[in-house]
């Protein structure tokens, strides 16, 4: 029971973060037509710019400062970058996304170095938030999950219920009608990619103190992403909602069981110290999302919820 | 060209006297395709005009490199500016309005909010109000709260049509707007149609019906292979079987 509320609380935690990053990924996706391999380094730029500007102004402002120039930075990309390479077709797109990843990376290794930096956790909520069962639970995820649903709520809020929200989602299926009813088309784009990269951006602040802060934190969390928006299907926030909580939950209950392959499958006769019934389900958790991936694209190509095949 | 210059050449060739629109030498290509190969026309402020000609004539091509969705080449006057190569959303706040052939409503939104979209700036009402269309269309109000993707294929039109009245346009260019549907609802699509132009809006309207053009435009333009190869009031176009049978019967 201990195991398995803690599980549920972390696999939550885990899965908003990552909604946080297939959110405005799947809008950008839907908006240009292919996967943004770059979003995940704005993730990095989150967790870095909130590293170096947490320095000088505490935790709490930067918390609000460095999302807010991840996004100005994801829209000044679109406005000079992508926009431009846009004419050029999806491949080209593709290319320039692949490309700024790399350069983010390189840019990350000059300023700040090839380690990891001591990105930590505020004081205030370095603790336990209650006791479950005589064992803590961090004040700290607490606080990840209050900030994660506060995001999903007011994203709710602004795509619903909101005129700027309504013509958001018409442009982001017919740009070209949206655009002859007088809309700025362009600049929704812009301000589209430059919220979705704020939420990556967020995702970084909360989760390179808790997770990791180095160069890499990119490449280990970019194609998780990547898993969760196919699952989830193109374009739609829904379905990264449930595919978010999905692979939080199966990752974080996987490696939380303690069985083996011959555990599971000892009753057909499998030897509990052959090379495969030694295998720990928990060291298959890395392995799930991907799976899962590979599955719904030969069972259910436009994802979970998408109106779109990939 | 000037302003001025517009206007003395359009005094000629029956053309609009004082046109809000007006088109000179309008080329378009798609690809090396020369598909418009020097249109002129123009329509004169809270005029109805009727473009007609066969599928693939360059029609629809031609409304859409007036709205800039094909890039145009040449020139396009929008009530005394130029507004050829400039993005389709200016064009649009300008006060031209497109309802394209495709009913490219959005079918995700309600009927509601699809009319909400139409509207350009919200702190500036235009002539139409959203209640005001749904007391027009019994239809539509009937289902102002669902999808509108649910809608049939003439509901749809409608739908298009109000949409783009919603942002207050002083033209609207309505592209095939009774295509595929049922002569009862050609007949309510046409009184709609009629209804824009008495409030006093200018029409372009490309049709391959002949009986809905003559009955409410003004003047008529025949196109063929890519430019006009005819102008002319419908009285005059009534006793022209000649353009009638090179141009337009299949």
């Amino acid at each position: 029971m201990e195991t398995f509320v803690f599980s549920v609380l972390n696999g939550v935690t885990y899965g908003l973060l990552l909604f946080m990053l297939s959110s405005g990924l799947t809008l950008i996706f839907s908006m240009m037509g292919v996967l943004n391999f770059a979003h995940a380094s704005f993730y990095m730029l989150g967790a870095y710019f909130a590293f170096t500007i947490g320095a000088a102004t505490g935790f709490w402002v930067a918390l609000f400062l460095a999302p807010v120039l991840v996004g100005l930075i994801g829209a000044a990309v679109e406005r000079w970058g992508l926009r431009k390479v846009h004419t050029n077709g999806h491949v080209a797109e593709l290319l320039f996304t692949f490309g700024l990843a790399y350069l983010i990376e390189e840019i990350v290794k000059i300023v700040w170095g090839k380690l990891s930096i001591p990105y930590k956790i505020p004081p205030l909520l370095d603790g336990p938030a209650f006791t479950l069962w005589g064992t803590d639970y961090p004040a700290y995820r607490v606080f990840m999950l209050a900030v994660s649903i506060t995001m999903l709520v007011a994203l709710f809020l602004l795509l619903k219920k909101t005129r700027a929200g309504l013509i958001i989602q018409a442009a982001l299926t017919h740009p070209a009608m949206v655009g002859h009813l007088g809309h700025n088309v362009p600049k929704i784009f812009m301000t589209v990619f430059g919220i979705g990269c704020g939420l990556a951006g967020l995702a970084g602040v909360i989760g390179g103190n808790y997770l990791v802060t180095d160069p890499s934190m990119a490449y280990a969390m970019g194609p998780i992403v990547f898993v969760v928006v196919v699952i989830g299907g193109m374009g739609s926030l829904a379905g990264a909602f449930v595919a978010s909580l999905l692979i939080g939950l199966l990752q974080t209950f996987a490696v939380a069981v303690d069985a083996t392959f011959f555990d599971l499958f000892g009753w057909a006769g499998l030897g509990a110290m052959t090379e495969v019934g030694r295998i720990s389900i928990s060291s298959l958790a890395p392995m799930l999302p991907f799976l899962l991936l590979v599955l719904i694209l030969m069972i259910r190509p436009r994802g979970l919820m998408g109106d779109r095949e990939f | 060209m000037t302003d001025a210059a517009v206007l003395d050449r359009a005094e000629g060739a029956g053309e609009a006297a004082d046109p809000i629109l007006a088109v000179r030498g309008l080329h378009a290509y798609y690809g090396k395709s020369h598909v418009l190969q020097g249109v002129d026309l123009t329509v004169g402020r809270g005029e109805v005009v009727a473009l007609l000609g066969r599928n693939g004539v360059g029609r629809s091509t031609t409304v859409k490199a007036i709205m800039g969705e094909v890039a145009p080449v040449g020139e396009v006057w929008f009530k005394g500016a130029l507004i050829s190569g400039r993005p389709s959303h200016e064009i649009a706040r300008a006060g031209l309005g497109y309802v394209p052939e495709n009913r490219d409503i959005f079918p995700m939104m309600t009927v509601r909010q699809n009319l909400l979209l139409g509207i350009k700036d919200p702190r500036r009402p235009g002539r139409w109000r959203v209640d005001e269309m749904l007391d027009m269309f019994p239809n539509l109000a009937a289902r102002a709260d669902t999808a509108a993707g649910v809608l049939s294929g003439g509901e749809k039109q409608m739908l298009t049509i109000c949409r783009t009245l919603m942002g207050d346009p002083d033209l609207i260019m309505i592209d095939e707007p009774t295509e595929g549907l049922a002569p009862k609802i050609v007949q309510q699509v046409g009184e709609l149609i009629a209804g824009i132009a008495r409030a006093g809006v200018a029409i372009l309207l490309v049709e391959q019906k002949l009986s809905i053009a003559l009955k409410i435009a003004a003047r008529v333009y025949v196109m063929g292979h890519g430019e006009i190869v005819y102008s002319g009031t419908p009285a005059d176009f009534a006793g022209r079987d000649d353009v009638r049978r090179e141009w337009l019967e299949v």
